[in-house]
Parts: structure tokens; C-alpha cells; sequence
């Protein structure tokens, strides 16, 4: 049915919302996530048992976005009893039914469990991991059915596009997302209504609208699930900004290694042309507009904007100069407005709640919340969407739960493969823009990796230096053999062969590559080395001057050997050991034969007495 | 008209003009590696970067002139960052004529890293050539980072190259560097090639004035060992 006015569409929604409040409703995560972890077969478990009741009219079983609390999947929420299961197996479905559908019971078991308390949180706002979390782009995540627009619109969606286009100039809309102070989720931060403003100014016969969703950052989840769960907001948001910016045509540019998020856009795009919200006179205003899809071969470097234009275009995707911007010369030349996937899904809540009410939220540069995928030496680890101006410490310590004792977290690397490492004695760092960035690490889209004290920092930034000179795209020598001999130097050091001159040598071609490399990627690759070795020299200068690796990491600079005081001469280090260099006999000390030890560090894991040391 | 100042001098220019093509309008020397006139311009080798007012560091090949831009095109911040970048090219194509007079231009005079001969900066001017003037697309790069290397489709002979030597003629580093007394050295930097004493028109023996270094212009007094030199590392066999 199309939906031509805003009043036909207030009352839908209302309608909507009539006709299913007093059905229960079971929701089945069906985030990524939570599908590897068998969510569907738990899905399936429900419908086929529900049947069997006859009971398929009487509860609403839907499959849901991404929770966050991937790592704890598959989860189940059960409305109107308010229980938030997690782990839940498919043999824990009928259960579910009879115990806690049925009679409200609630199943101890399934509840999650803070591990430090020990105590079971029944609902998903008594978990530690949600309570300090403002959950504003993600809020309907778990609520919705991805795959049906109806959910979407009883909850009050495409009400903002609706009032955009019935009541509000463009040039206005402009001016509330100025006023919002919305900047760029994707990683520079730049200001979204600006952006907007000279999309708008720039001359051109044709404009578009570009939705960002290449997400390179390894272990970056945030835009997928976004995507995944809740598409309509970004499509929604895509439709006022082009409105805005007096674009006739979208694009959403995804990486092909996301086919859930695809598919789950093909819906809801269908859905929204059905609806009315795409295509010719969308609110029977003179605005027409379309999104398509274009998938992307995943490249570190294809979601630079320059570069994702030559993808869309079909050419390789190496980024160019700027200027000319997008904003002025964009897809084929026409001006362009590129946002990330969760900049967009920000533009229905401004347009819905208020510009002020957004900008009440952060600090006084950075506006609204972020959503950050919190990975690494962490208790919780998942997907968080905070409130701009947290301190790390609050969210590694308070969402995140700390590390997993006996450990401790030394430092967090912020903003992606080309981020900085921050370390402990920063964390009361507020996380907004500027603060980020001076401190020497950036926001980036949002990737956040905990490490705690058995992490060597050098080693990190090699690791993350074979990565930036793999993910290069090799047009500009800086940053394509810049990146090359850092990785080397830094090779060098982690092995114990460097001298200070080549810490000197590092540092000195670091500031170059920053300096002189094209884009974005080559501009910022040197941060893992800069942050680290503005935070940890010591490190480094005892991988040189002492040939030590103080983290015990670097495989060159340690030794593993048995503390004879210790050991009990269990002999279970013997079997595991691959290379056969652990001698001994029971309750007899154990030797590791150096010559053959290939510091693999198995014996150290499995060793019940921690006899087993580096050194 | 866009007006800019470009190392103090005001000039104006008309929209779409490149910085570099600014500067060579004042007669102020830029070097460039990866750009031709006839081809378009790519911004890839980074030689050619010029300081903003802003500090920032951008391509003036690329860079387009814009309105109350402060440009310096010889800061030092500039000229620290070329020779940084030429001693990269140095390390992977020490074996080049133009690299190293680039090197002996802004006294470059060690290696510090590990060379490889790779003798391709891949600049892709080759690539450029057979594309925009020869019309042919026969060579393209492939892969990406340090994998990335200009070669034909699938490394297969190709069917559209008309074994014109375009690619030759544009490519800047294929010229031998001098083979005189110090050619096995990483960094030769004896000529500066000022012409005449050594223009780049050489007999068989790559050295016009006869038998190699017999000028003497290339000839220089034993160098100070450089405790950081790649000579002193080892790695004459590279070459
Ligand atoms: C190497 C590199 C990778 C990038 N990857 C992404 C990405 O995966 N997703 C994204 O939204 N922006 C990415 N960006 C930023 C985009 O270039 C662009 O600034 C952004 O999409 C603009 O949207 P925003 O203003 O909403 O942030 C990347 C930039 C660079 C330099
Ligand atoms: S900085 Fe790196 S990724 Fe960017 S254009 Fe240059 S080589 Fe390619
Ligand atoms: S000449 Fe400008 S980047 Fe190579």
C-alpha cells in the first residue's frame, strides 16, 4: 500500500501498534553473530513447537537485529514478561514455552550472570554491559523485524521523512542537522549539516547520496549492524538528506562480505518502494528519489570516499586528490554527498526528537552517542553505543567489566588498524573527537581493541603495520613502501636487531608518511608506531638496548624455561609439546631442550603450577 | 582568476591551473617523477609536495590553485620530506640515473634502509603512456601495498601491445645510472649531472667523456665512513 500522507501514516502505526501490544512476543536474535551461534535453529524450534500448540496466532515470534552481547548468543527476549535470555540452545526453546511463556516462570540458567558478582540479571537493562549505555541508533535493534517494514513504522518510523517533506524546506532541514552538530560517524568527523550545505550550493544537474557501508576495520561490527537490524533507519535517513541536498539518486555501498546485510537492504528497499517511500512523489510532494545497492569487494582502502567513488563507478578503487570533493565532484562528476551508515540512521532521530534535545547529548563538539564494537582482553566484549564524552576508563571498566582477572589492561587501541594506543594512565580521556585525535589516536568508525599486560606494544604496532601495508593501495610510494620498511624496522626491532638509529629512522619516516601520503589511509598508517612510541618507548628501547621484550611476547627475545621449585613433574607439558624438547619424568623437574623449543608457548598454557616461565 | 601566493609572490591564475603548473609559470624548479605533461596527472610519487599555509603537505601536480592559497614550495619541511622520499626510491631503485641525480640535487647521501633492486618506482607513467597516448591498455598494475607490480593481463603476452616502447621512452628510471668508479655503491652522488660536464647523452660506455670517470667530474674524494651507510651493512651485492 502506498502511504501518501503523514496522517495516513501516523495512523498505521497506530493501527499497528493496536493489533499486536497484547500478543506476547518472543524475539530470536538474528544478528550475525548470534546466526553462527545457531540462533536459527532456535527460531525455527519456536515456530515448529508454537505450532504444535496451535499457539502460531497467539504469541509474535520475530527475528531480530544484533543486541550487541554477540558473544553471549544466541539471545532470547521474551515481551510481556520482560526476560532476557541468553545462550539459549535449541533444546532450551520448549522449556522457554511451557516455564516462562506460559507461566511467567523465569529459567535461572538462561539468565545472564555478572561474573564478578555473580549475580543474575533477569532483564536486558539490569546487565551491567546495557546500563551505562545510551542506546539511541541501536534502540530498536532486538525490538524489530528487519525484514518488515510494518515494524518499523508502528514504532514511529518514516514519521520524520514524512514531516520533512510535507513541512519543511530543504534549506530547514539543512539548518537542523547544522544546529544537531552531527559530524561524520565514518572517521574524520566532519560537520554532516556543512557537508550538506555545500552539496546543496554546488552546481550540478544531477545529485547523489551515498550510504557508506564498507567497514574495513577488522573486527568492526558496528555498521553491519545497523545494516542487519535496523535498515529503514538508514534508508530513511538517506531519503531526507537527499531531499535536503536535492539528490534524485542513492546509493548504498556495502562490502560483499556482508550477504546478510544485502539481503536484509534488498527487503527493506523493496518494502520502502511498495510503501511509497521511495520512488516518484514520495508524500505526494514533487520529490522523487531511489536507492541501489552496489556491493564492494572488501578493501581496507575502498571505503576512503575518493576511492569508493572509483568502486561505484567501476574502476579500482585507489583514492585520488581532493579538492575537487565529493560534495562537488563526486559519482561521474556530479555532486555527492558520501555519510557512513551510522551518520545516517542519526538523521531521523535529530528530525524526530529535536535538534536541541541531540545536542543536549556529548560535549560541546562532539554531539549524540557512538557506537563502538569493544573486542580484546575484556570481560564483555559486543557492540556499545555510548554517549560522546565517556571516558575510556567507563567504558572498558564499567560496559566492559575490566579485564579477566588475574590480568590487567595496559592499553586500548582506538579507531581502527591506523588508530593509536592509548594507555592506562589516559583512560580518563573523554571520548569525543578532538580529544581523541589530540592525544594522537582518532575516532575513527569505531573499532576498539582492550590489551592488557601480556601485550607488547611493538609487537602491536608491527601487527598492525603488516596490515596498513598489505590494506595500501600502492598508488603513492609513501605510503605504499613507507608502510613496507616501517613494518621491516619494526621487525627489526621485535627480533632484537635494530639499533637506536633505526628507532630514529622509524620516527623520522613515520612523520614523513603521515605528512606526504594521498589520503586518509597513509595520512593516518603511522599512528600505531607514533602513539606507541609516544606512550611506550621504554619498550622499545629495551628490545634494543637490552634485547629484552618486557611483555615476553616477542618470540626472538625470550626463552621459555621450567622453574624446577615449581614444577611437580606432572609431565603434562610433555605430550603437547610439538617439538619434543620437554625432558622428564614423574615427579621429576622438567627440562625444555632450547635447541628445539620453537616458543610456541603451549607448555606454558597448559602448565597447572605456572612453572613453566618466560624468560 | 584565483589569486595565491606561492613563495611569497602573488600571483593569479586561472581556475583549474595546477600548483605545479604555477610554479613552473614563475620558473620555480619542482621536481616531479610520476608526472608528464601529455599524460594525466596521477599524484603518486609524491616528490612534487608543496606546503600549504596550514602546514599541510599536498601534490602540486595534483593540487588545484585556489583562491588566497599560501603555498611554499622549498620549506623545510618540504625539503626534509623529499629527501626522505627520495631515499626510499633510492632503496628500491638504486640502479637509476634519475634517482640518483634526484639524490645528489638534495644531498641525499646514505641509505638507511635494506635495498632491494626493484628498478620500478612504480610511478605509472608506463601505464598512463599506453593507455592515454597509445590507446592500447596493454599494462595496468596489479595488486595492492607492497605486492603491487605494472605487468600485462594474467602476465600473459599481450595481444594489443604493439611493441611501440612508449612505455619505455616515458619510463624515468630505466636510464643506468653512470657506471663509473662508484657504480656498486648505494648512493653515488658524484654527479650532479650539471651540464655540460655530464649530459645525459652517453657513448657505449655510459660516460660521453670516454672511458668511465675519466673526466673525473664523478670522481671524488674517499668518503668519511658512515657509521649508518648501507655500504658499511653489507648489501653492495644488491646491485
Ligand atoms: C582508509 C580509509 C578507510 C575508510 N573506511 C571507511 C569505512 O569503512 N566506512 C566509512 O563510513 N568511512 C570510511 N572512511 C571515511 C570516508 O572516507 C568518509 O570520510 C566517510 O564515509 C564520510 O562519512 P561521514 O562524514 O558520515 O563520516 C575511510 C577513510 C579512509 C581514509
Ligand atoms: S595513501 Fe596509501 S592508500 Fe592512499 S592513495 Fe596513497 S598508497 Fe593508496
Ligand atoms: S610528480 Fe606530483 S606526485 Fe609525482
Amino acid at each position: 500500500m502506498k502511504i501518501r500522507t503523514l496522517e495516513q501514516l501516523r495512523a498505521l502505526a497506530e493501527e499497528l501498534r493496536a493489533a499486536r501490544d497484547h500478543r506476547p512476543c518472543v524475539r530470536v536474535c538474528g544478528g550475525t553473530g548470534c546466526r553462527a551461534r545457531g540462533s536459527e535453529e532456535v527460531l525455527a524450534r519456536f515456530k515448529t513447537l508454537l505450532q504444535e500448540m496451535g499457539l502460531t496466532e497467539a504469541v509474535d515470534v520475530k527475528f531480530t537485529g544484533c543486541h550487541g552481547l554477540c558473544e553471549r548468543g544466541p539471545l532470547v527476549s521474551l515481551a510481556p514478561q520482560e526476560v532476557f535470555y541468553q545462550g539459549v540452545e535449541a533444546d532450551d526453546v520448549r522449556a522457554i514455552v511451557t516455564e516462562t511463556l506460559a507461566r511467567g516462570t523465569v529459567i535461572d540458567r538462561l539468565l545472564a550472570q555478572d561474573p564478578r558478582t555473580g549475580k543474575r540479571a533477569r532483564r536486558e537493562q539490569e546487565i551491567p554491559f546495557y546500563q551505562r549505555q545510551h542506546r539511541l541508533v541501536l534502540r530498536f535493534n532486538g525490538l524489530l523485524d528487519p525484514t518488515d517494514i510494518r515494524d518499523y513504522i508502528a514504532l514511529g518510523g518514516y514519521q520524520a521523512l514524512g514531516t520533512a517533506l510535507t513541512r519543511l524546506t530543504p534549506e530547514a532541514v539543512i539548518e537542523l542537522i547544522e544546529r544537531s552538530g552531527l559530524r561524520g560517524r565514518g572517521g574524520a568527523g566532519f560537520p554532516t549539516g556543512k557537508k550538506w550545505r555545500m552539496a546543496r550550493a554546488a552546481p550540478g544537474s544531477r545529485k547523489y547520496v551515498i550510504c557508506n557501508g564498507d567497514e574495513g576495520d577488522p573486527g568492526a561490527f558496528m555498521d553491519r549492524s545497523v545494516l542487519e537490524g535496523n535498515p529503514h533507519s538508514v534508508i530513511e535517513g538517506m531519503i531526507i538528506g537527499a531531499y535536503a541536498v536535492g539528490a534524485t539518486q542513492g546509493i548504498i555501498y556495502v562490502r560483499e562480505e556482508y550477504p546478510l546485510a544485502v539481503q536484509t537492504l534488498e527487503i527493506a528497499l523493496a518494502q520502502a518502494r511498495d510503501s511509497g517511500f521511495l520512488g516518484k512523489e514520495i508524500f505526494d510532494s514533487p520529490f522523487s528519489f531511489d536507492i541501489e545497492i552496489v556491493r564492494g569487494a572488501g578493501a581496507f582502502v575502498a571505503g576512503e570516499e575518493t576511492a569508493l567513488i572509483a568502486a561505484v563507478e567501476g574502476r579500482v578503487s585507489e583514492p585520488r586528490q581532493r579538492p575537487p570533493y565529493p560534495v562537488q565532484r563526486g559519482v561521474w562528476g556530479y555532486p555527492t554527498v558520501i555519510n557512513n551508515v551510522e551518520t545516517w540512521a542519526n538523521v531521523p532521530i535529530i528530525l524526530e526528537r529535536g535538534p536541541e534535545w541531540f545536542a543536549s547529548l556529548g560535549t560541546a563538539t562532539s554531539k549524540g552517542t557512538k557506537i563502538f564494537s569493544l573486542v580484546g582482553k575484556v570481560t564483555n566484549t559486543g557492540l556499545v553505543e555510548i554517549p560522546m564524552g565517556m571516558t575510556l576508563r567507563e567504558l572498558i571498566e564499567e560496559i566492559g567489566g575490566g579485564a579477566p582477572p588475574p590480568r590487567a589492561i595496559k592499553a586500548v587501541q582506538i579507531g581502527g588498524p591506523s588508530g593509536g594506543c592509548l594507555p592506562k594512565t589516559l583512560f580518563d580521556l573523554p571520548i569525543d573527537y578532538e580529544s581523541l585525535t589530540e592525544a594522537g589516536a582518532m575516532m575513527g568508525s569505531g573499532g576498539l581493541i582492550v590489551m592488557d599486560d601480556r601485550t607488547c606494544m611493538v609487537d602491536v604496532a608491527r601487527y598492525f603495520m603488516d596490515f596498513l601495508r598489505d590494506e595500501s593501495c600502492g598508488k603513492c610510494l609513501p605510503c605504499r613502501e613507507g608502510t613496507n620498511r616501517m613494518y621491516e624496522l619494526l621487525t627489526a626491532i621485535c627480533e632484537g636487531r635494530a639499533t637506536e638509529l633505526d628507532l630514529e629512522l622509524l620516527e623520522e619516516l613515520a612523520q614523513v608518511v603521515k605528512q606526504t601520503s594521498l589520503c586518509g589511509l597513509g595520512q593516518t598508517a603511522p599512528n600505531p608506531v607514533l602513539t606507541t612510541l609516544r606512550y611506550f618507548r621504554p619498550e622499545y628501547e629495551a628490545h634494543i638496548r637490552e634485547r629484552r621484550c618486557p611483555a615476553g611476547v616477542c618470540k626472538a627475545l625470550i626463552r621459555y624455561v621450567i622453574n624446577a621449585e615449581r614444577c611437580t613433574g606432572c609431565l603434562a607439558c610433555l605430550q603437547p609439546c610439538p617439538q619434543q624438547a620437554i625432558r622428564g619424568q614423574l615427579k621429576q623437574p622438567h627440562v625444555i631442550d632450547q635447541e628445539r623449543c620453537i616458543k610456541c608457548g603451549i607448555c606454558h598454557e597448559v602448565c597447572q603450577f605456572g612453572a613453566v616461565e618466560i624468560v | 582568476m584565483t589569486r595565491l601566493s606561492l613563495n611569497g609572490i602573488e600571483v593569479d591564475l586561472e581556475e583549474g591551473t595546477t600548483l605545479l603548473e604555477a610554479a613552473q609559470h614563475l620558473g620555480i624548479e619542482i621536481p616531479t617523477l610520476c608526472f608528464h605533461q601529455g599524460l594525466s596527472a596521477y599524484g603518486a610519487c609524491r616528490l612534487c609536495v608543496v606546503e600549504l599555509g596550514d602546514g599541510r603537505l599536498v601534490s602540486a601536480c595534483t593540487y588545484p590553485v585556489q583562491e588566497g592559497l599560501r603555498v611554499r614550495t622549498h620549506s623545510p619541511r618540504v625539503l626534509r620530506a623529499r629527501r626522505m622520499l627520495i631515499e626510499l626510491l633510492l632503496s628500491i631503485c638504486p640502479s637509476s640515473k634519475r634517482i640518483q641525480d634526484l639524490a645528489a640535487a638534495h644531498q641525499v647521501e646514505r641509505v638507511r634502509f635494506s635495498v632491494r633492486d626493484e628498478r620500478c618506482i612504480l610511478c605509472g607513467l608506463c601505464v598512463r603512456m599506453c593507455a592515454e597516448q597509445m590507446m592500447a591498455h596493454a599494462i595496468g598494475f596489479v595488486n595492492r601495498g607492497y605486492r603491487r607490480r605494472i605487468t600485462t593481463p594474467f602476465d600473459l603476452p599481450s595481444d594489443v601491445c604493439r611493441r611501440c616502447g612508449g612505455c619505455l621512452y616515458i619510463c624515468p628510471v630505466c636510464e643506468l645510472r653512470c657506471q663509473g668508479p662508484e657504480a656498486t655503491s648505494i648512493v653515488c652522488g658524484a654527479c650532479v649531472t650539471p651540464a655540460p660536464t655530464c649530459p645525459p647523452v652517453y657513448g657505449d660506455l655510459a660516460c660521453y667523456m670516454g672511458a668511465a670517470g675519466e673526466c673525473g667530474t664523478c670522481v671524488r674524494e674517499p668518503r668519511t665512513p658512515d657509521p649508518h651507510s648501507s655500504d658499511l651493512r653489507g648489501r653492495r651485492e644488491s646491485l
